[in-house]
């Protein structure tokens, strides 16, 4: 059954996504490329690139894109209604608790301690990421590389890090000049 | 209730998602503006606090922050309003271009300003990488930054499921608290 399936899937995404955005993006990667194979590296990245330059949160985009090719509306629906469920139950919960007992060490420390792994989890899909531009699903050898994408890839970083330019703005421009390189060479 | 504080508050959902780029913390900013500084629906201290929350609950920020507005205003109904609002605009958008996806992505030209578009997005990722793990390195935690080496060892190298990953991480939070705890009383 289809719709249970990617009901469930995004729920877990839902539920274990802890920080927002990014947070989620190793989630939905391990669901739909690695457990259920609904999309290649590649078109997770195009995914996220949507997901990206779009209004919304990464979670919920990818719920209705995924669904909606997997399933269609009903599909999109469906996922999407897996992925805000566990907040729905979780979030007045925690807003309960919270407001009873304020701070709470143990909720402080648990919090400390997934915020690093948190980090390391978006670096390896950022990683994944990477390797998907520069290698295209290829082995990882010299004479695979994209050197063009390589050098976008470096330009881009330096934009944002250095000169803090606006990430939509930064990727629309890598877009642009990337076409731009293959038209010319 | 009046349905017209329902109504105002699935609009201005509506209004806020459609327009934010960029994520949770730009939409909690918008909230703010509109929820604090226009509508005094919710002093100033306390939407920080639901901010606090939003961030620190499983999910999607903007969903969350939506589910603590609409509840604060006007309770399960509210709820329902306010996050109808959040994810409708992302719904839309992405069905239209998932329509238009094959036909895309399947034009040369479409594909190579895509295949520069990847690229820009793992910088982007990279940038929010070094931003956050800059902060994790600062606060000098040795365990932190372990915890933080090992969990990527064990997601890029050994594929082990982040679902584990992240419970073994909360694990760990619960037995510094136990472990705190046994150093503190005598």
């Amino acid at each position: 059954m289809i719709y249970l399936q990617l009901f469930f899937s995004f729920l877990q995404v839902g539920l274990f996504s802890i920080g927002g955005g990014y947070a989620a993006m190793p989630l939905i990667q391990n669901q739909i490329v690695d457990t259920h194979s609904w999309m290649t590296m590649s078109e997770f990245t195009d995914l996220i690139t949507i997901a990206e330059m779009t209004p919304g949160p990464i979670a919920v985009n990818s719920a209705t894109f995924v669904g909606i090719r997997i399933a269609g509306i009903a599909g999109a629906i469906t996922a999407t209604l897996g992925c805000i469920f566990p907040s729905l139950i979780i979030v007045p919960l925690l807003a309960y608790i919270y407001y009873h007992y304020k701070g709470t060490s143990v909720i402080q420390n648990v919090l400390s301690s997934l915020r690093p792994a948190v980090v390391a989890l978006i670096a390896s899909a950022g990683v994944s990421i990477l390797l998907t531009v520069l290698f295209a699903e290829k082995e990882l050898a010299a004479e695979h590389v994209n050197w063009a994408g390589a050098a976008i890839f470096l330009a881009a970083f330096a934009l944002l890090r250095k000169l803090k330019w606006n990430p939509v703005l930064v990727m629309a421009l890598c877009g642009i000049s990337y076409l731009g390189i293959n038209l010319i060479i | 209730m009046s349905n017209n504080k329902l109504l105002r508050l699935f609009l201005s959902m509506l209004y806020i998602s459609t327009f934010t780029f960029g994520g949770g913390f730009v939409i909690i900013t918008f909230m703010k503006r509109k929820f604090v500084d226009e509508l005094h629906w919710i002093d100033e201290p306390e939407m920080l606090d639901l901010a606090a929350l939003a961030q620190s609950s499983p999910g999607a920020i903007a969903v969350n922050a939506a589910i603590l507005v609409g509840w604060r205003v006007a309770g399960a109904a509210g709820i329902v309003s306010a996050v109808i609002g959040t994810i409708l605009p992302p719904m839309i958008i992405l069905s239209a271009i998932s329509f238009f996806y094959a036909a895309f992505a399947s034009n040369p030209y479409v594909a190579l300003v895509l295949k520069g578009m990847q690229a820009g997005v793992a910088a982007v990722i990279f940038d929010v990488v070094c931003g956050l793990g800059k902060h994790a390195v600062e606060e000098k935690s040795a365990a932190n930054i372990i915890l933080m080496a090992a969990a990527f060892l064990a997601t890029f190298f050994l594929k082990i499921n982040v679902i584990y990953i992240i419970l073994a991480a909360a694990v760990f939070g619960i037995s510094r608290e136990i472990f705190q705890h046994k150093k503190g009383q005598p």
